[in-house]
């Protein structure tokens, strides 16, 4: 992506905090806002007409996790999705146990909601992570108590990408017969899904990482799961998610799922190539600079790194000034200059995860991106790191 | 986040850098973030006649230690001990809320610097 000539090249390199609706995704929205404005619910022809177009999306949504359009519920996007799966599941589950088990690096819309539920009296496991920022089945396995009623582990990381072995988890939890829910809101249009195969229960997605709308999600229920209603009211969403459906997002959502799981192997390659260019050319010209995350079992656009003897807010900021957009750690963790929670489960000495840069590569993204972000960044860490009492 | 002056003097820290043969020099670390400020001082007639800073810190940090350099050149040591972080903070139009404690590691590293200096010449510290 770059700005006209006239003015300062722009890169962004933060698509895993959003990304920018693609205009074919905004085409299939816009008439719902107007034309196709009926409400879902209605009987007359105009109503009919946009419950088509939403039973539609849900068929879209279902094919691309290889479930059934039944299974699909819609709602306002991950963290929804996130708090429905976790609340709804050991709420139904409650008579049953008491013991969930997750991890230290979810997102905070996954541990938040855990720390709420070990307020209401559930007792909560967070496995911990290896230096690369994986998972390990067996010790989820050990973690399984006799009164555990559910497991949540994310597909993929949002801070440095890690793929997690989501189906050997999934297959231990279906062997103890506990639901498995997993944070895939990283995951979609990277990672190929299959839910039957990983034996996923739940699964959390949201249109605005896929180049859809933001405030439009889904939740996967696996059919025959029962899981507590989130919103109580109307008979939306079989009663379980109620209010009148937001339809240009669910629309939205369908042809932006469908358009990212088309070809996720052509996709990913394409950014692995670019990815793969910016962390080496990275790595070469700064000394002490550091690779976070895993080096195979990563998102194909994730360049999450470490740069000694500086701070991360300071850098980002010197980035910002130079056109170039990335992250810390999470958008949501931007602005508080702590350390990321998720590098120092990984061990990164706080230090360290401090100077953590994240940079997450997209659709907009070119070989002329990666050079100009080449070009720019050894000077800024050079910059700081002459300012600095500690330079590396 | 940052107004126009604190992005100035992140973006174009004044003294930045060691003075070699510096009279004393002090560091500090923030408990809370683990970053770090260090201070040389060259004192002549009880005057700060120079002074450089080094930081490894966020934005407010570097610019907290830019501004109050500036503030305490030339002053005397008794002037630049009364130097407080709200000193700082209010000569860069205020700071973010969360980043007001940035502003303590220029304070305390400048007053480590001037106790070490009286202590150096056998002088109780203040
Ligand atoms: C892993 C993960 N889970 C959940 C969310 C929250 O999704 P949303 O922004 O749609 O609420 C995000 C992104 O912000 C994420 O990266
Ligand atoms: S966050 Fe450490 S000094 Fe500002």
């Amino acid at each position: 992506m770059n700005g006209s000539s006239a003015h300062k090249r722009q890169v962004y390199m933060d698509h895993a905090a959003t990304t920018p609706t693609h205009p074919d995704v905004l085409a299939a929205m816009l008439p719902y806002f107007t034309q196709e404005f009926g409400n879902p619910s209605s009987l007359y022809s105009i109503g009919r007409e946009v419950r088509r177009a939403v039973e539609g999306a849900r068929m879209q949504v279902a094919a691309a996790l290889g479930a059934a359009p039944g299974e699909i519920f819609f709602c306002a996007g991950g963290t929804e999705a996130d708090n429905w799966a976790l609340k709804g599941a050991v709420s139904a589950q409650r008579g049953r146990g008491s013991h969930i088990i997750t991890t230290a690096i979810e997102h905070h819309a996954v541990l938040h909601t855990c720390e709420y539920l070990e307020k209401q009296g559930f007792r909560v496991t967070y496995l911990p992570v290896d230096r690369y920022g994986l998972v390990d089945p067996d010790a989820v396995a050990d973690a399984i108590c006799d009164d555990t009623i559910l497991i949540s582990v994310m597909m993929a990381n949002n801070v440095v990408g890690t793929i997690e072995p989501v189906e050997a988890i999934g297959e231990i939890a279906h062997r103890h017969g506990i639901l498995f829910h997993t944070d895939a809101v990283q995951a979609i249009g990277h990672v190929p899904i299959d839910v039957e195969k990983m034996h996923i229960d739940l699964l959390s997605l949201s249109a605005h990482k896929f180049y859809g709308p933001k405030g439009i999600g889904a939740l996967f229920v696996r059919d025959g799961v029962a899981i507590e209603r989130f919103i109580h009211g109307g008979a939306q969403e079989k009663g379980q998610r109620a209010g009148t459906e937001y339809t240009p997002g669910i629309i939205g959502l369908g042809a932006a799922i469908e358009r990212a799981c088309r070809d996720i192997e052509g996709h990913a390659a394409r950014l692995r190539r670019l990815r793969d260019r910016l962390i080496d050319g990275v790595l070469r010209t700064v000394p002490h600079s550091t690779l976070n995350g895993h080096p195979a079992l990563r998102l194909p656009g994730n360049a999450s790194m470490s740069f000694a003897g500086i701070d991360g807010e300071a850098l980002l900021l010197m980035l910002d000034a130079e056109g170039i957009y990335g992250s810390t750690g999470s958008a949501c963790s931007s602005a508080s200059g702590e350390p990321s929670y998720v590098l120092t489960a990984m061990g990164v000495p706080p230090r360290r995860a401090g100077a953590s840069l994240r940079l997450t590569l997209g659709e907009l993204n070119t070989d002329e991106d990666v050079d100009y972000v080449l070009d720019v960044l050894p000077g800024i860490v050079e910059r700081l790191r002459a300012m600095s009492p500690r330079p590396a | 986040m940052y107004n126009e002056t604190v992005m100035d003097h992140f973006t174009n820290p004044r003294n930045v850098g060691v003075i070699e043969d510096a009279d004393v020099v002090a560091e500090t670390s923030s408990p809370g973030c683990g970053d770090i400020t260090k201070i040389y001082l060259k004192i002549r007639d009880n005057r700060i006649a120079d002074v450089k800073f080094q930081t490894l810190g966020c934005a407010a940090a570097i610019a907290s230690s830019s501004m109050a350099t500036e503030l305490v050149k030339g002053k005397t040591l008794e002037e630049a001990w009364k130097l407080t972080r709200k000193d700082v903070a209010d000569a860069l139009g205020g700071l973010p809320e969360p980043k007001l404690h940035c502003s303590v590691l220029a304070e305390d590293a400048i007053r480590r610097a001037i106790n070490q200096y009286r202590i150096d010449r056998g002088l109780a510290p203040w």
